[in-house]
């Protein structure tokens, strides 16, 4: 259990200055970076920890007797016991080291997929990443299941209404994001898998914006496999995980074969590793991997109550900002305790990737494009949004200047 | 306001550029189309339209209507004014050249390509390149669907 300590309160101009390239300059100004949804920076601790892997511990593992190789094999090991105990995961073996989010939805959506026959269900909501949709969408192809979608409401909400008529005995597999990269929505997982659970289906969420943003614990969370991606929360790129229940991934075959994953090879068959081996085929992402439990330590330092509670009170400082400027449409839900750290807008007058240019000038970085999620683009009516998103080193300072940035944006184009 | 950027923001949204997106030309619709096609750019959902009346080899008329940034709206606009009155084979140099301009060579000299030259800046924001380019990938291939004997063609840049 974790001890309640003293609630941290965080001083991002402090905390940036852990992260050495939030010193640097862009365009000869002060870097902003407000793209922490595509991937946070990384704190001098992380790149410390990779440096220190490769210059003192760097071996293969599971494969070795030396000490080097043992080191090694402890420092991954060490990443997989670190995620299991970040999010109260009863059994480290439930957690699988992939290269990300994504791989880590396709192993499931491979992998359990198998057991789906021609007129199962799977439901998925109008609000994924690609990564959470196009894997379902090979599997239905592939295997000739029905794909459903849960609906958004108007406010970018899912309807739960329409959810629960969706479900039924035909139900397999129900496959939700924890929070929203577009709107910032936070879903209501547990409903929605203690409804899934009762028709049978199991539960996969897409925890790439949850897990960096809100305390999770898998074991009131209540999906049945939860993927995130360590590059989304001041770790290394390269290294995600998939936290599945250690019963179901035994029931699960491996989707591929090679190395580590075997535990007896003849020329014509094969046996399995046990889990969570026997999903880590061939050489892992060992550095990065062993990096990764710094970028925890440095979370848990602050605590992840005070990350929200902090990037909270940032969202709704600036949707206020935002919404007073006038002229720009701003998506997802009002209340900054129904959102997450990340606001997406429209101006009515700029598109979105003009603005983010012009932004850039200033040096705010900002996203501009379908972040991903076509399918929620065309439902919202736009080709495009500009999108500003928090981590815990972002301060209002930061959202100054991403609106000085658009009143700069708006003279330039003459609008103003 | 503070100064302007260090970087020359005007570099790629000159003057002739920023006047071709308030007020685009060539979007009047064609009485006959002979060949169209339509462009989109899944990165940041930019879409062209490109129609073309042709006598013979000929491009007569040209509607280009754009859905999308600056660079996209300014050179769709810029196309639509330089197309009447050349051949699809010239049209087709054009394109070719632009995107070699857009890919770092000079512009080149003793042609009549209009304002396009407003456009070169583009290239110095290597991630704007495709804004520039989608309407003349788009042309292209609307040339291209005319010689195949075809009428409408769809383009995907990325
Ligand atoms: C909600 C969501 N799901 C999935 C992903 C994919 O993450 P990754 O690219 O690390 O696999 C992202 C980020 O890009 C995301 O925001």
């Amino acid at each position: 259990m974790k001890a309640t300590a003293v609630p941290t309160v965080i001083r991002p101009m402090r905390l940036a200055e852990r992260f050495p390239i939030l010193q640097r300059t862009v365009r000869g100004r002060r870097l902003v970076y407000l793209d922490n949804a595509a991937t946070t920076q990384k704190p001098q601790e992380v790149l410390d920890a990779l440096h220190h892997f490769y210059t003192h511990t760097n071996a293969n593992v599971h494969r070795g007797v030396h000490t080097l190789a043992e080191e090694a094999t402890a420092a991954y090991e060490h990443c997989r016991e670190r995620v299991a105990h970040f999010l109260n995961a009863p059994d480290p073996r439930g957690v699988v080291i992939l290269r990300n989010t994504t791989e880590a939805i396709n192993l499931v959506a491979q992998s359990w997929g198998r057991k789906l026959q021609a007129g199962d269900e799977v439901i998925v909501s109008e609000m994924e990443h690609h990564s959470n949709l196009v894997p379902w969408i090979m599997l239905a192809k592939e295997r000739g299941v029905a794909l459903k979608h849960i609906p958004i409401t108007q406010d970018g909400e899912l309807d739960l209404v329409s959810y629960r008529k969706l479900l039924s005995r035909r139900t397999r597999v129900v496959a939700v994001t924890g929070m929203s990269n577009v709107l910032g929505t936070i879903v209501p997982v547990a409903e929605v898998a203690e409804e899934a659970h009762k028709v049978g289906a199991v539960v996969v969420v897409d925890g790439a914006q949850l897990v960096p943003h809100e305390p999770v614990d898998v074991r009131t969370l209540g999906c049945d496999f939860l993927a995130f991606s360590a590059h989304k929360m001041y770790g290394p790129t390269g290294v995600g995980f998939l936290v599945g229940k250690p019963e179901l991934l035994e029931a699960m075959e491996p989707i591929f074969g090679g190395g580590e994953m075997i535990r007896e090879v003849h020329l014509d068959r094969a046996t399995w590793n046990d889990i969570p081996h026997k999903f880590e085929a061939g050489t892992p992402n060992i550095a990065d991997a062993a990096a990764f439990p710094a970028a925890l330590n440095f979370i848990e330092e602050l605590t992840v109550e005070a990350i929200r509670a902090h990037e909270r009170d940032l969202t709704a400082y600036a949707w206020e900002k935002l919404q007073s400027l006038g002229g720009l449409t701003l998506h997802g839900p009002a209340d900054p305790q129904r959102r997450g750290a990340l606001i997406s807008f429209v101006d009515e007058h700029i598109h979105p990737h003009d603005l983010a240019t012009v932004l850039d000038t200033y040096g705010v970085a900002v996203r501009a494009g379908h972040h991903c999620a076509q399918p929620l683009m065309r439902k919202l009516g736009v080709v495009a949004t500009a999108r500003a998103s928090f981590a815990a080193y972002n301060s209002r300072e930061d959202v100054d200047a991403l609106i000085f940035g658009l009143l700069a944006a708006r003279k330039y184009f003459g609008l103003a | 306001m503070s100064s302007r950027p260090e970087v020359p923001l005007d570099e790629l949204y000159r003057e002739v550029v920023m006047d071709h997106y308030r007020r685009p030309r060539g979007r009047q619709p064609l009485s006959k189309v002979d060949v169209a096609a339509k462009g989109f750019n899944p990165l940041c959902g930019d879409e062209v339209e490109v129609a073309l009346e042709l006598s013979g080899e000929t491009i007569a008329q040209a509607q280009v209507v754009s859905r999308g940034c600056a660079i996209c709206t300014a050179s769709a606009s810029i196309m639509a004014e330089i197309l009447p009155g050349k051949s699809v084979t010239q049209a087709e140099t054009d394109a070719e050249e632009f995107r070699q301009v857009m890919h770092g060579k000079p512009f080149p000299q003793d042609r009549e390509l209009g304002d396009l030259e407003a456009l070169e800046g583009v290239k110095h924001f290597p991630v704007r390149v495709k804004c520039a380019l989608l309407p003349w990938m788009t042309l292209k291939d609307a040339i291209a669907a005319f010689r195949r004997g075809e009428r409408h063609a769809q383009t995907t840049t990325e």
